[in-house]
């Protein structure tokens, strides 16, 4: 909590901490000040080599991000800077960029169309799966999963292979999930067991 | 003269705000054209681009080759991971945005004169040109290399035909065959490249002639991603002990034990100054240059690369002329596929901006560079850049590469990632 916030307080700083740094007496090499301001679509547009132009990604791996709701952006990108939110490189690229920019192009990002995404997926498994999110899931991730909120993004028509990590990554406990979500994820292995998820995968993947 | 000009851009500028309320624009007679030279990763980015912020500018690709072969992950190739086609990229995506594409190539920019001419015998005016060219390959440097002796020596550097031969070669070649790469100087595109290479070869040796090997003779005392690599190549190919699949021999500072000066093609064996070596796959990345219709057009520095004011990538040395992409001196930022990328959007948007008669905005860039050195085993660099408050450097703000404790998983993720980037990238880039 403490880092979060020194962390936020050192953004807010912006330039002033560029120029700060190089004073401080742990930074072997100086760095220049740099320019910051630049637009959300300037910002948004250096995502596009693996999300996809707009956000709308080819997939499989790295999600589609167009439509995504604004809060859940900035947190998602704040959690990776922390590495709260597992990730080969997005904690590499998220510190790159200042509170102020992510807002920027989150606005960006919400303002696109989400797309679903055209994929193979088991009927039967989809068909399956479709009680269990019912169960499980639909509280938070509203109309099957289609609701952008500022607590989810989309899940519906989202890449599976995205989906997948995600799930193993929330089992194993390397991404935190809330206690509600942790409480359901707990709730609906005892039940369904692996095989559980995986059907969810499908349904979410059915959904085009 | 320029306030004239100025002033006539001015003019345009009111000329499209009229046209968004219904005047048709072309009635006054004066359209914005770009037009793009080379149609590779950068090229066809910034046509799309510009197309995507302001639909009125007829912008012109002018590419001699009707597909595109990307280099990028075109070393699987040489492994049989992946097949030729799977890299091969049409241009019937920048079609749909309304850009026109030329297969012809380009022999004079007249940059006093605002005009490209071509080998087809065809003039393009424009009011500003973007140059994308890549790279020249410098046969010469090596004596005894030339562009006849790719067929049987090949570079690979550019992908395509090329990558069929080299992979034919290594088909061919017995099982305790040795391949050479000769890796080239600095700079030059793909950093990581002869390493992946390497990585790729190795790894099909492997699997089907495992008494083969891969020699790297290298100019250079360092490598990108020297760290992973070696690390990647001590846990699948026996790196450092006697049977070791790859070998690299590098050039300390202020030696050149390991700098290949001639090669005879005929018996495939290069000279350093100490040495000879005979291959049975012998590969040649030679040094490199801005590609060949730049230092044509006078856009080179004496170095061979093309200086450009960072915020925009207009030429230092000609006005309304932009380079993007390998052949463009673009600060700390490496020649890559995804740099290109990037590099085309900010040049695109500051072309727009110059022919709406504002100042370029300011820039954001960024780099990932993937590379898959073995089954499940993917490791990159990642970078965010910005410009420097004095506009004189492109540095990096956040990033490195793959941690050197990254887990199993973790690599075979990046694999999945970089998969994944491939299909985003082409699809930014000429979707």
């Amino acid at each position: 909590m403490a880092q979060k916030g020194l962390i936020k307080a050192i953004l807010a700083t912006g330039l002033a901490f560029a120029v700060s740094s190089a004073i401080a007496a742990d930074k072997p090499a100086e760095k220049p000040a740099t320019l910051s301001g630049a637009t959300g679509s300037m910002l948004a547009n250096t995502c596009a080599g693996c999300h996809g132009t707009n956000g709308v990604s080819s997939g499989p791996a790295s999600p589609s991000i167009a439509g995504f709701n604004k809060e859940y952006f900035v947190v998602a990108m704040s959690e990776f800077k922390e590495g709260k939110f597992p990730s080969t490189i997005m904690s590499r690229i998220a510190k790159g960029y200042s509170d102020e920019e992510i807002k920027a192009m989150a606005e960006f990002f919400a303002k696109q169309k989400y797309v679903h995404a055209k994929q193979d997926f088991d009927k039967a498994k989809a068909e399956q799966a479709s009680k269990m999110h019912e169960k499980y899931c639909e509280k938070c991730h509203e109309d099957g999963g289609s609701a952008a909120t500022d607590e989810t993004g989309y899940l519906a028509g989202q890449w599976s292979p995205y989906i997948r990590m995600q799930l193993k990554d929330y089992m194993s406990g390397s991404r935190e999930a809330s206690k509600k979500m942790a409480k359901k994820l707990e709730e609906l292995h005892e039940k369904e067991g692996d095989a559980g998820y995986e059907a969810l995968v499908h349904y979410y993947a059915s959904q085009q | 003269m320029s306030i004239t000009r100025r002033g006539f851009i001015q003019g345009m500028g009111a000329a499209t705000a009229i046209g968004m309320v219904g005047v048709p624009h072309l009635a006054f007679g004066a359209t914005k054209k770009v037009v793009v030279i080379g149609g590779g990763t950068g090229g066809a980015t910034a046509a799309k681009y510009i197309r995507m912020a302001d639909a009125s500018i007829e912008v012109t690709v002018i590419e001699a080759n009707k597909e595109y072969y990307c280099c990028y992950l075109s070393n699987e190739v040489l492994s049989g991971e992946r097949t030729l086609d799977s890299v091969k990229v049409g241009y019937s995506g920048l079609a749909a945005h309304g850009v026109k594409v030329v297969h012809d190539t380009v022999t004079e920019i007249d940059a006093a004169g605002r005009k490209v001419k071509t080998a087809g015998g065809k003039t393009y005016d424009y009011d500003r040109c973007i140059v994308a060219p890549g790279v020249d390959l410098k046969y010469g440097a090596i004596e005894g290399y030339s562009e006849a002796a790719t067929e049987t020596v090949t570079h690979a550097w550019k992908a395509g035909p090329q990558t069929a031969i080299l992979r034919k070669q290594l088909e061919s070649m017995k099982d305790g065959g040795v391949a050479v790469i000769v890796a080239p100087p600095n700079p030059f595109r793909c950093p990581p490249g002869p390493y992946e290479r390497a990585s790729q070869m190795a790894h099909y040796f492997k699997q089907h002639k495992p008494k083969s090997k891969v020699i790297i003779l290298d100019p250079k005392a360092s490598f990108s991603k020297q760290g992973l690599f070696q690390k990647a190549w001590t846990k699948l190919y026996g790196f450092g002990t006697e049977n070791a699949m790859i070998e690299w021999r590098g050039t300390p500072e202020g030696s050149s034990d390991n700098k290949v000066v001639s090669v005879d093609v005929a018996s495939r064996s290069v000279k350093t100054e100490f040495d000879e070596i005979k291959a049975d796959v012998l590969n040649i990345i030679p040094p490199q240059q801005a590609g060949k219709v730049a230092s044509a057009s006078g856009l080179v520095n004496d170095k061979g690369w093309c200086p450009v004011h960072l915020d925009s990538f207009e030429s230092k040395l000609h006005k309304n002329i932009h380079v993007i992409g390998d052949a463009s001196v673009a600060g700390k930022m490496p020649k890559s596929g995804y740099a290109a990328n990037s590099q085309a959007k900010v040049a695109a948007a500051a072309v727009v901006a110059l022919l709406n008669g504002q100042e370029p905005g300011i820039p954001s860039y960024v780099n990932t560079c993937y590379s898959i050195a073995g089954k499940d085993y993917g490791f990159s660099v990642a970078n965010v850049y910005k410009l420097t408050a004095d506009k004189s450097d492109i540095i990096d703000v956040s990033g490195g590469v793959t941690p050197a404790d990254a887990s199993e998983e973790h690599l075979r993720r990046e694999v999945e990632f970089a998969y994944s980037w491939f299909k985003n990238i082409v699809a930014d880039s000429f979707g």
